[in-house]
């Protein structure tokens, strides 16, 4: 291993256990913060009995959805906007403004719209990565370098196979890091959605335990969150990471 | 001039939608634009709604100040130090994309319900990406411009002053953008949960009392100022990266 990634080791797990200290010799109340050796044994009682198991897959399922559709509907739009130069240009200043929207006070409009269900939940995660989806889908339609296109055409390949064969693989860079983007942001569009109003989830039972004033509940699930989140976030990273590498980049 | 007027064109056609929603799925659920702009007009010009604006506002000054300072300090120390740059890098990126929200009860339990939670969960949204610009900002800066320095003995403070800062201007502005895009929607998911005041808070009051006009009016007026201040972030950023460059 590196030396920064030791390093770096050393100091989460210096962090944890200086909260750990901080928390048991109490600098840090009871009432504010429980150990996190006592999140991690709740949240292992609670995974056993299998109490938010229910709210678990809920969101993971939202998740997955907000995700599919950001990944889909924005590499199709993205592609649409290259092909149409003069529509793009149009919405280029709204697509550089997008994310200054905080889109997310529309969430309780879709509530109405919708109902207290799963698809106001959904379509506030997809709104979160569908846009970073479709930069990332033009910033890599925009590098592939035109001497591939026309090698392509040189070779006599039809448009699909030179989408297949040749554009596909030269934005591989750009809509991964797209895909990276979306799924972080369909995680923290969901989580916060639920967490704000709704009537199941993990994020509303962090709610619910923190209006309970039920701080073991509420620690272990954060912590389960953030566990999650970054295993997931690291997965991505590193199989862009082992892409990058194989491209010699 | 061709570009201004398809962009407007886009402008008509969202509108549109807008309006065929409204036909679509009645008043309850959407009011049409017109209505939006007249209560939005209705609300800037009554007495009880400047104070929540204030409210939104001032937690957000207030945050962006400490992100951009904070942010602006992390990101130069580590840049300025190769090996923390390292190990803190990929620590600052995971960070930004957790779900910040479910940290938002620890931060009510330390800070209490009111202005100082709101600011705090601006802030820690607003910090990270700033902290990841200048910390790209300063890594990228030409490794000759430090040589010079040496060269003249510039004292570390003539350094960060006279090169790291003006070299990392562009890219700070960049971070800025982004940081006032979270930074706001940190404050205003602050407000959304457990808050007696500012825009947030009137926007799921009025869901409480099913005043859809109402919230759509605040919902368009937070998203026209959002939208101006990040207009005008992205002149200045473009501007200032076509004179580096």
């Amino acid at each position: 291993m590196k030396r920064a990634t030791w390093i770096r080791t050393l100091v989460i797990v210096g962090f944890v256990l200086l909260l750990e200290a901080l928390c048991r010799w109490g600098a840090i109340g009871r009432m504010t913060m429980i150990p996190p050796s006592a999140m991690a044994e709740h949240l292992w009682k609670l995974l056993q009995e299998g109490r938010y198991n229910g709210d678990i897959v809920q969101t993971l399922r939202n998740v997955l959805a907000a995700f599919v559709l950001a990944v889909v509907g924005g590499f199709v739009l993205g592609s649409l906007l290259h092909a149409w130069p003069r529509a793009r240009r149009a919405v280029d200043p709204f697509l550089a403004t997008y994310y200054a929207i905080p889109f997310f006070a529309f969430y309780p409009l879709l509530v109405v719209i919708f109902g207290l269900n799963a698809a106001p939940v959904i379509l506030i995660g997809f709104l979160f990565g569908v846009v970073a989806m479709i930069l990332n889908t033009l910033n890599g339609l925009d590098r592939i370098p035109p001497v591939l296109v026309k090698t392509a055409r040189i070779a006599g390949l039809g448009p699909l196979r030179t989408a297949l064969l040749v554009k596909l693989p030269s934005a591989a860079p750009q809509l991964f890091t797209g895909i990276k983007l979306a799924i972080a942001y369909s995680f923290i569009g969901v989580i916060a959605a639920e967490f704000i109003m709704s009537t199941s989830g993990l994020g509303y039972s962090i709610a619910y335990a923190f209006n309970n004033f039920d701080n073991r509940t509420m620690y272990a699930l954060m912590l389960f969150i953030i566990v999650l989140v970054t295993v997931v976030n690291a997965f991505f990273h590193v199989w862009e990471r082992r892409i990058m590498a194989r491209r010699g980049l | 001039m061709r570009q201004a007027l398809d962009s407007l064109g886009f402008v008509l056609v969202l509108l549109a939608i807008w309006q065929g929603l409204h036909w679509f799925a009645g008043d309850i659920a959407i009011a049409s634009p017109l209505d939006t702009a007249r209560r939005a007009a209705a609300l800037l010009a009554s007495d009880q709604f400047w104070p929540h604006f204030r409210e939104t506002f001032a937690a957000l000054g207030y945050a962006l100040l400490i992100a951009v300072l904070g942010g602006l300090t992390i990101g130069l120390l580590l840049g300025l130090h190769r090996l923390s740059g390292e190990v803190a890098e990929p620590i600052l990126v995971s960070l930004y994309s957790l779900p910040k929200i479910t940290l938002y009860p620890l931060i009510l339990l330390v800070f209490g319900l009111g202005m100082s939670a709101k600011v705090a969960f601006g802030a820690i949204h607003g910090i990270i990406p700033v902290a990841i610009f200048t910390l790209g900002a300063v890594r990228t800066i030409r490794p000759v411009y430090f040589r010079t320095a040496r060269v003249m003995r510039l004292s570390t403070r003539q350094l960060v002053t006279g090169i790291v800062l003006p070299a990392a201007v562009p890219e700070l502005v960049s971070g800025l953008r982004v940081g006032f895009a979270l930074t706001l929607l940190g404050v205003l998911i602050g407000e959304m949960f457990a808050s007696q005041r500012g825009l947030g808070y009137l926007v799921m009051n009025a869901i409480g009392t099913l005043d859809v006009p109402t919230m759509m009016a605040v919902v368009l007026l937070l998203a026209i100022v959002a939208v101006l201040v990040s207009a005008a972030l992205l002149h200045l950023d473009r501007r200032l990266h076509q004179r580096a460059a």
